[in-house]
């Protein structure tokens, strides 16, 4: 019966959807007023029916109802009650589901908070979100509904993937899910603008600055959970894959990676052409581009068209149907750019050494970022469809290309906000140039004194990070000492950039200086790696809710002092499948101890017992990795912390004392 | 007007790419594209040893008893996917696991083993892939069933599992695949 509800639930969304759509926008086209008014309640509706029909799945996870064909492959009697619900998510059909939610959740978002805009634009924006509800709610309706019952019922689950057991799993696909869903409000926005059709092409400067203030601060928030997606995807690989690195490029992972990149362009283009009516046409695009390649993230985990560390379920049905849905949502989008983009001439005129120029430098960097890795996640796609053969795009590649694009990043970041719209004049760099030369030399005078077997990467590493730091510094200290206060989008900008620093500091200094080393160790022996010495004690069977492991026992060792204790695992889930790597680590900010179990070494000996026997171990010693992520959580906050400006609500406000 | 068009060339171009690879992914199914050699003869080589450069496997060496000729290379992500399937087919000892390491340098297939663990019997090397197209090798990771008589059994292109291994591999040579019990 709950399994029957959620169904029917469903069904009504998609209803709901249509009509949120079609009326919406046909009142907002003819200008009905009585027909926009369908928008609001409709919005509202659709995140009510789809909430029920989440929690009546999350009720059959709990309830361990193996007739429903969805709970019976990812669940089973065994596995703990936190896990059933964060299985829920855990496939295919249920991340849809999550997918339609944090959906409704945006749309009822906008519905809400956007009182002061005109009606017919919040009419468009909120039909244009629809339109995007129809799309995921019928994919999940034809081709993969996680309702679909099993009879006769099931005695017994399949159980959760194992990777995804683990609380890292809890938080990230609802995160980058925020992140890739928050893009379509920015997207709606500006397929909104361009439906306009008082405009078709020659809207008024206010109209551009005010849509595009309008989205600003929804791009802002979107930004910043895509960024703390990225940082949980990336940790959560770094201790659960047992590989310790914390990036692969990995086809999933560059599905989330490229809308973020031009996500962080379309902020940084947002404000250009809110402040200064520039690159009208350069945002209208970046939003389509960075709303598409979400759409693309998505498409890649599902169609199993790459494969993938992360690939849930291959099937060229949904694959075609996504591509169809694609096409309809991108390519109509890109139709209408076609037809009714502004001239790119607009604006204010400015000069070769402005902010604009270097925001714009900004933007094609971060662009051909994004395009970078499109083409190295679709160049054995590409080879393959060519009869070229297979091949492998790897880290290399990404990694070379990367530092190249990144490098003129890093090394404008500072100059940014220091310049000057329209004009300015070299010589006003000077006070910048001379704090952030003397702490690029102080930075690399610490490393060369303190810095163990410190290389080119590493120096070039710290001086990269002093640059964005000191320059970050230095401005804020600049606006604090002219005006009393930072406003928030100032303050939100100097967060992320100064997150930026630490993040550079982080990538240069653990690929540097990162050691990894394969030993082999009988208990009571010890491996001695960058003036560490690890013990190892031995391995044992224990027993966990749901699996057996193999749990190694070291101790660590700085000199003399015991510094951690480390059990690495080896588990081997009861419903089968692969053993799973759970690697130890001892996390500190200047370095982490990373400790991964391998084979035993005579297994297939005789004599020996589990106890006694020497295994393969791998030990990381990964210095400064932790800045990685610390720096990534700054930007997120940075995101946060800029949405929040008072600028960005003001209208708002007048509004909302008018209506009281 | 051709300018503002643009990004909707790049996407259709892109579009079409998919459309390309969703075939590519409904042609991957092993049973859909059976390879010509599937129950005849595998074809004959003399390959070196990856540890003993200086042996050289023949094929005869290898009749007698079936085996998985499991083609991998250091630089094939889908590899690291696959390989602990591998290894625990290979420690079960149900059946014999031979690598073919396919283009791929000599000091990188080693430090991947180093890492990853070497569950195989031998590997041998084609490191300039000639032998690879006698067998219809075209990429990595591809697996090979060959029976005692030296037959090709069984062919797959992608990553092996648990569940190919016990459904398709194992009972074409007549091990009885570990029954899945149910906890």
């Amino acid at each position: 019966m709950i399994p029957e509800l959620g169904q029917v639930a469903l069904i009504l969304a998609l209803l709901v959807a249509t009509l949120q759509f079609v009326l919406s926008l046909w009142g907002a086209q003819r200008g009905r007023e009585s027909l926009m008014a369908v928008a609001r309640p409709a919005a509202y509706t659709q995140l009510a029916l789809v909430l029920l029909s989440f929690v009546m799945l999350t009720v059959a996870f709990a309830g361990q109802d193996f007739s429903v064909a969805y709970v019976a492959n990812n669940s089973n009697s065994l596995l703990p009650m936190h896990y059933r619900i964060t299985a829920v998510w855990g496939a295919h059909e249920g991340s849809l589901l999550l997918w339609a939610l944090v959906l409704s959740l945006w749309t009822a978002a906008v519905a809400r908070f956007s009182r002061s805009l005109p009606p017919e634009v919040i009419a468009r924006v909120l039909a244009i979100l629809g339109l995007v509800a129809i799309g995921f709610l019928s994919f999940m309706l034809f081709t993969s509904n996680p309702f679909d019952r099993l009879l006769p019922a099931a005695v017994e689950g399949h159980d959760l993937n194992p990777l995804l057991q683990d609380p890292g799993f809890i938080i990230h696909p609802p995160m980058i899910y925020m992140g890739y869903v928050g893009f379509s409000v920015a997207f709606a926005f500006a397929i909104a603008s361009m439906l306009d059709s008082r405009s078709a092409g020659h809207n008024s400067e206010r109209d551009w600055t005010r849509w595009v203030r309008w989205s600003r601060p929804w791009t802002n928030v979107a930004w910043a959970f895509q960024t703390l997606g990225i940082v949980l995807g990336s940790w959560w690989a770094y201790y659960e894959l047992g590989w310790g690195g914390w990036w692969f490029w990995d086809p999933v992972e560059n599905g989330s990676f490229m809308p973020w990149l031009v996500g962080t362009a379309l902020l940084h283009s947002q404000a250009v052409t809110e402040k200064r009516g520039s690159f009208r046409s350069w945002t209208l695009l970046l939003a389509i581009a960075a709303f598409s390649l979400s759409l693309l993230g998505t498409f890649i985990v599902r169609s199993g068209v790459l494969t993938s560390v992360h690939s849930f379920a291959a099937d060229p049905a949904r694959g075609v149907f996504i591509l169809v849905f694609l096409c309809i949502i991108i390519g109509g989008s890109l139709l209408l750019y076609a037809f009714r983009a502004p001239d790119a001439v607009a604006g204010k005129p400015f000069a070769p050494l402005s902010r604009e120029t270097l925001l714009m430098t900004n933007n094609l960097l971060f662009s051909a970022a994004a395009a970078m890795v499109l083409i190295g996640t679709l160049a054995p796609l590409l080879f393959e469809a060519l009869n070229l053969g297979r091949i492998s795009v790897g880290p290399p590649f990404f990694d070379l290309q990367f530092a190249i694009l990144m490098a003129p990043v890093v090394l404008l970041l500072p100059f940014g906000p220091f310049t000057r719209w329209q004009k300015e004049l070299p010589g006003r760099y000077l006070p910048l140039l001379r704090f952030a030369v003397t702490a690029i030399l102080l930075a690399l005078l610490l490393g060369w004194l303190l810095g163990d077997g410190f290389t080119l990467k590493s120096y070039i590493g710290v001086a990269a990070s002093a640059w964005i730091i000191a320059g970050t510094l230095r401005y804020a200290w600049q606006r604090l000492r002219s005006s009393s206060a930072l406003n928030a989008e100032t303050a939100g900008m100097l967060l992320a950039h100064f997150g930026m620093g630490l993040f550079v500091a982080g990538v240069l200094l653990v690929e540097s200086l990162g050691v990894e080393k394969d030993v082999a160790l009988k208990p009571g022996s010890s491996a001695e790696i960058n003036g560490y010495r690890f013990q190892f004690d031995g391995v044992e069977r224990v027993q966990g809710p749901n699996y057996r492991a193999d749990r190694g026992s070291l101790v660590v060792f700085d000199g003399e002092q015991e510094i951690a204790r480390l059990h690495p695992e080896k588990r081997a889930y009861a419903s089968g499948g692969q053993i799973m790597t759970e690697a130890a680590i001892d996390p500190a900010l200047h370095r982490d101890l990373y400790v991964a179990l391998g084979e035993r070494l005579d297994a297939r000996g005789d004599g020996a017992t589990v106890e006694a026997s020497s295994w393969s171990l791998r030990i990381y010693v990964k210095p400064f990795v932790r800045l990685i992520w610390l720096g990534g959580l700054m930007m997120m906050l940075g995101g946060f912390v800029a949405a929040a400006d008072r600028r960005f609500r003001k209208p708002a406000t007048a509004v909302r004392t008018e209506a009281a | 007007m051709l300018r503002r068009l643009l990004p909707l060339i790049v996407f259709v171009a892109l579009g079409l790419l998919m459309l390309i690879g969703i075939r590519i992914s409904a042609d991957r199914d092993p049973d859909a594209l059976p390879t010509p050699l599937l129950n005849q003869p595998a074809p004959g080589f003399a390959l070196p040893e990856l540890h003993q450069p200086d042996r050289i496997v023949r094929s005869e060496e290898l009749a007698g008893a079936p085996y998985l000729l499991n083609v991998w290379g250091s630089w094939c992500p889908s590899c690291r996917i696959e390989h602990p399937v591998i290894t625990e087919l290979a420690n079960s000892g149900r059946l014999r696991v031979i690598g073919y390491n396919y283009k791929d340098e000599r000091e990188d297939a080693l430090r991947w083993l180093g890492q990853f663990g070497d569950p195989y019997d031998l590997i041998v090397v084609d490191e300039d892939g000639r032998t690879a197209i006698d067998w219809g090798i075209y990429g990595a990771p591809e697996s090979f069933l060959v029976d005692a008589q030296g037959v090709i059994r069984f062919k797959l292109v992608g990553p092996l599992s648990d569940d190919i291994i016990e459904r398709d591999i194992l009972p074409r040579i007549g091990v009885a695949s570990a029954e899945t019990a149910t906890p």
